[in-house]
């Protein structure tokens, strides 16, 4: 229960920052995505079933204040938490490797997603533009924002599991 | 704990299961009005009083930083600034001409008068499009405050965008920069019709697409402003969306396209003024007298 707690209140904070500090720290208009880094760290720490969850929720509030279409956003997200699950056993912690590539394998499969969904969907096809003006740098930074940010999850993810 | 492991459900039937409620919610959203309901008050309730604080200490602290950072910048800008004051007094002279020309303008669409009859509420802007491939944010007006859904939303005199849904105490906007967004327009000086778009490949430029402009004698010219028409639905007759800034002869030899300047900051947006007169609304009421006087 407290493990439930813990984990919602850590994916309201994200969510939160993401949709205020985060993005006055944008760089030419690019900003770091949060929910991916929590939705994917879950995934590969704790398995498929709460990385599934876990992103479910990170979608589904995106998809309630920033969403046109209800449930896309979610779709997307626990989808790659539930993959993220499959590496569950061969993480081990302190390894940095390991988060660093699936969060960016992560990052990367939301960001072609969206493209797809939304621009393809509409007949905008510059896809090396997309690439290279928004796909690349929000994985650049968030994948800088990742060096950072992993530390604290892995930390109060560390502490919940001494716990039980 | 160990009691209930018995009863687990495997994580494959949960994504599945999931995955037919996401398609599901999909579909209604694209299919009907239906925006998220009671889910847009619970979450609201507990988001927004947090996401406010966030936004008010953020908004503190980044002035702080800026306000050391204007210091410097301030002395080497007056250098520039005297220089800058002697050229401004010849042109201030040519300008003060066009001026005269400008109030003409104004005389004749009476735009100014539209503007301030309506009735406007202003709000905070709390929080921004997570992604960034969209333009929407979010204000701290909502439903309880008589904010609507298609209430056409300015700020510094220009366009910014509509309301596209509400919750009790917030609202989401979506900015005419938004790679979906679509507004009827008008060349200001000859009322040629045209459409403005949003489109994410532009925003780097920071400028809008200007599409579909009928301009049969080819008089819109690079720093026309364009302004709402009095076709569209939803936007208000004549708000200035912001300045014509290319445009060229389409391949159809019919229309022209280009692009166009908007007359709003949008990465510097922080207070905007929602206009509660809703387009339809007014129209009616309008009719009315008309028919009444």
């Amino acid at each position: 229960m407290k493990r439930k707690i813990v984990t919602i209140l850590l994916i309201l904070i994200c969510f939160l920052l993401q949709s205020t500090v985060f993005k006055t720290l944008a760089i030419a208009s690019i900003s770091p995505n949060l929910m991916i880094i929590v939705t994917s760290a879950f995934g590969f720490m704790r398995g498929k079933k709460e990385g599934l969850w876990v992103g479910f929720v990170c979608g589904l509030l995106e998809d309630i204040f920033y969403g046109r279409l209800l449930g896309m956003h979610a779709m997307i997200y626990m989808y790659i938490g539930y993959a993220n699950g499959y590496f569950n056993h061969i993480f081990y912690g302190e390894d940095i490797k390991l988060p660093i590539s699936l969060i960016a394998v992560s990052e990367l499969v939301y960001g072609f997603g969206m493209y797809v969904i939304m621009f393809v969907m509409r007949s905008r096809f510059a896809f090396t533009y997309y690439v290279t003006r928004i796909i690349l740098p929000e994985l650049l930074y968030t994948i800088i924002i990742t060096l950072v940010f992993y530390r604290m999850i892995y930390a109060v993810n560390h502490k919940l599991e001494d716990q039980t | 704990m160990r009691r209930k492991e018995h009863f687990t459900i495997p994580g494959k039937y949960i994504l599945f299961a999931l995955t037919v409620l996401c398609v599901g919610t999909m579909s209604v959203s694209f299919l009907t009005d239906f925006d998220g309901g009671f889910l847009n008050t619970v979450s609201g309730y507990v988001l927004m009083p947090v996401q406010r604080g966030i936004n008010y200490a953020g908004g503190w602290m980044r002035s702080r930083v800026e306000n050391l950072e204007e210091l410097r910048v301030v002395k080497e800008e007056n250098e520039q600034l005297k220089e800058q004051l002697a050229e401004l007094t010849l042109e201030n002279n040519s300008m003060l001409q066009e001026r005269y020309e400008l109030e003409e303008f104004r005389k004749i669409y009476d735009l100014d008068n539209e503007y301030k009859s309506l009735n406007k509420v202003a709000a905070n802007v709390i929080g921004k499009d997570t992604g960034n491939w969209f333009h929407m944010f979010l204000i701290d007006k909502g439903y309880d405050d008589g904010i609507r859904v298609d209430m056409n939303v300015i700020a510094d005199g220009g366009l910014v965008g509509i309301v596209t849904k509400t919750g009790p105490d917030w609202a989401q906007v979506r900015s005419i920069i938004d790679d979906m967004s679509n507004v009827s327009a008008m060349i200001l000086k000859n009322s040629d019709l045209c459409y403005v778009r949003g489109d994410l490949k532009r925003m780097t430029e920071g400028t809008l697409q200007l599409n579909d402009l009928q301009d049969p004698d080819n008089e819109a010219e690079q720093g026309d402003k364009v302004v709402t028409s009095h076709v569209s639905a939803k936007f208000h007759k004549g708000i200035l969306i912001g300045y014509v800034n290319e445009i060229s002869t389409d391949a159809n030899n019919l229309t022209r396209s280009g692009s166009l300047t908007p007359a709003v900051d949008f990465e510097h947006l922080n207070t905007v003024l929602v206009i509660t007169d809703m387009k339809q609304q007014v129209d009616t009421e309008a009719a009315d007298n008309e028919t009444n006087g």
